[in-house]
């Protein structure tokens, strides 16, 4: 009888706080209020979303087809028919940046999500099953020692002929490169998402979800992983803005994506030859560059404070 | 301490030899055969003869013992043997080092004469970025959303988000191709003597662009690093215990919340330093400095299976080596850490 009179109060009390604050909030509310005041989010949205735009949707109206040759008006400064000039076979400078942003852009995206993945998963089987932890955590730490860039440099050079001759030239470079960069990228993931999950593990929700018989991959699924959600989040942001640079660091060497098939870094790379003739192929493409991974770094930013409960509310 | 030292070194010895086998696999599975080049009408036992001749036959274990063996054993004994002008037993031959493919010299010597070039852009450009970014965290983290922290977070994001060639390319076009204060290539034979004024000052003037390139990068890490550490440590008691005892607030920063705060920063910093050795691989490419990490894209080109394993393999062992006296610094900075 006391337990009912218990409950009854508490369901009593839980209903007046809700109409004391008198408006519905939730998590997602709570969250884009808290990243509306960090300037620097909002800045990197508004600015990573203008050139989302111009890369996907501008390049359709640019009226200079990024492959069009003119050799008429080759080597040419920058002018109101060429606002970024033109390279040394007559093909507009702006068009070619936009175009070469689809590519970087999906790139970037891509090879985050393949990295986070792997992160994840190995985050959460490190975390929660403890068997595992020692042999993953030995795993991360080998790839952490690797030196990655010249590793990343290795693989794309050799592996080029055999992943191309499967899927093709473009496809091919772009699930090579994708793939490269997410395997070497989800250390850090996987750090963070196991240290959460080993202060998760031993929270009562978990412990009552084992009680009544959630199998494993329930709990995983719907108790751990929600709660790491936030952490997940953040590293995202910093891993598309990694990811980014990476490849345009590749595609600077000239390792990365073919001639006809530009990137920003491969433009930056061969306007780099012109710089004298035409200073533009230079400043455009790594001014895209830098922009889109400010942007999003600003946006990661907002996203940790906005995310972390003991912040928000403040400031 | 000693102890968990020498333990953290036994351990090192797998991981590198586990690393060792990763890269050996990588290089193995790559298509393309150096012996390929080769006309088809050479006779095979002529053809089998020059794959042995660079190392390449036999099975894939026994090659990669080989090469085991050439890294942990003959190379080491040869650095010594050629630092002390003394053979341990008999010399080792450069038969028995490793070989580049390309330049049929051997590898190390070949890291060696390069490592000086990289050194000099890598060293001061850690150094100069450490002076300028760890008063500029803390400060900024000490006065936090003001007016110094915001400019300085911008600055700081603004570095740590442009890419190294892309800064370094607009940093020629300004002060070499528009105003010709600096070469835009870094002279490689320019050979320094500490004595003479204008060597030095021709070296100077070499470094000058990378230099400030690479500083503004590792400034605006270690700036975002210090701030985010200070800020840490800032809302913690000890500080307002240190406040509500009287100590001024120069003292309560540089004295209390610096010292604790330093502690992440110096492990940072300690890994950092193992990038001084492999090198700005894009940084050396845009200044054509003739360094490690240019020795690395060369390498790369040219398949040299050798050099490339021998150069990721040292660039590794420095990884190494670095990550455990970080730790071993934070061990012995501090003493709420006992790793005994």
């Amino acid at each position: 009888m006391t337990d009912i009179a218990d409950s009854s109060t508490s369901v009593g009390t839980a209903a007046a706080t809700a109409d004391e604050l008198g408006e519905h909030r939730s998590l997602r509310t709570d969250v884009w209020r808290q990243f509306r005041k960090h300037k620097g989010a909002i800045f990197g949205l508004v600015v990573l979303t203008l050139i989302v735009l111009a890369v996907f949707v501008g390049s359709f109206i640019r009226p200079y087809d990024a492959t069009q040759l003119e050799p008429e008006v080759r080597n040419q400064g920058a002018s109101w028919a060429h606002p970024a000039g033109t390279d040394n076979l007559g093909r507009d400078v702006l068009a070619q940046a936009l175009q070469g942003g689809r590519i970087s852009l999906s790139v970037g995206f891509a090879a985050m999500i393949v990295g986070n993945l792997i992160g994840v998963f190995i985050g959460l089987f490190a975390g929660f099953v403890r068997r595992l932890d020692g042999p993953l955590m030995r795993l991360t730490d080998v790839f952490l020692a690797l030196p990655i860039l010249p590793l990343l440099l290795i693989s794309v050079l050799f592996f080029r002929e055999p992943v191309t001759g499967v899927f093709g030239e473009n496809l091919g470079i772009f699930v090579l490169v994708v793939l490269i960069i997410g395997a070497t990228s989800w250390m850090g993931t996987a750090r963070v998402v196991r240290s959460d999950v080993l202060g998760l593990r031993e929270e009562e929700f978990v412990i009552a979800a084992h009680s009544v018989g959630t199998r494993t991959g329930g709990i995983l699924g719907r108790h751990i992983l929600p709660n790491v959600m936030s952490s997940i989040i953040v590293a995202s942001a910093l891993g598309v803005a990694s990811a980014i640079l990476t490849e345009s660091a590749i595609s600077f060497l000239g390792l990365g994506f073919p001639q006809d098939l530009p990137t920003w870094g491969k433009l930056l790379s061969d306007g780099n030859d012109f710089m004298q003739i035409n200073v533009w192929r230079t400043i455009v493409p790594g001014a895209f560059i830098s922009l889109t991974v400010l942007s999003v770094n600003f946006i990661g930013d907002g996203l940790r404070d906005a995310l972390d409960p003991r912040l928000r509310g403040k400031a | 301490m000693l102890r968990y030292t020498i333990r953290r070194f036994l351990f090192a010895i797998p991981l590198l030899l586990v690393i060792s086998l990763i890269l050996f696999t990588i290089t193995e599975l790559a298509p393309g055969d150096p012996a390929g080049a080769l006309p088809l009408t050479i006779p095979d036992e002529v053809r089998q003869a020059y794959r042995a001749s660079l190392g390449l036959d036999g099975p894939f274990i026994e090659r990669w013992l080989r090469w085991v063996r050439a890294i942990f054993w003959y190379e080491p004994q040869h650095a010594i043997e050629s630092i002390g002008n003394f053979c341990i037993g008999d010399c080792i031959q450069d038969s028995d080092r490793i070989i580049s493919f390309s330049s049929r010299s051997p590898a190390v010597d070949t890291i060696y004469d390069r490592l000086p070039k990289t050194l000099w852009v890598m060293t001061p450009s850690l150094i100069l970025g450490i002076l300028i970014a760890v008063p500029i965290g803390i400060y900024s983290a000490y006065r936090q959303y003001s007016a110094f922290d915001n400019v300085g977070s911008f600055v700081s994001l603004i570095g740590w988000s442009m890419p190294v060639y892309w800064s370094g390319l607009l940093l020629i076009f300004l002060f070499s191709v528009k105003l010709g204060w600096f070469p835009s290539r870094y002279d490689a034979t320019h050979e320094v003597s500490w004595t003479s004024l204008s060597s030095l000052g021709t070296q100077i003037r070499n470094i000058a662009l990378p230099v400030t390139v690479l500083t503004f990068f590792n400034a605006a890490a270690f700036s975002r690093f210090t701030r985010a550490s200070v800020l840490d440590n800032l809302s913690l008691d000890y500080v307002r215990t240190a406040r509500s005892k009287g100590l001024s607030e120069f003292l309560v920063v540089n004295r209390h919340v610096l010292r604790n705060s330093m502690l992440p920063v110096v492990t940072l910093i300690a890994l950092s330093a193992a990038g001084i050795f492999s090198g700005a691989i894009l940084t050396e490419t845009v200044f054509a400095i003739n360094g490690t990490g240019s020795l690395l894209v060369q390498a790369l080109f040219q398949a040299d299976f050798p050099m490339l394993l021998t150069l990721t393999f040292f660039f590794a062992v420095m990884r190494v080596l670095f990550n455990i006296i970080a730790d071993i610094l934070y061990g012995m900075l501090d003493p709420r850490i006992r790793y005994d």
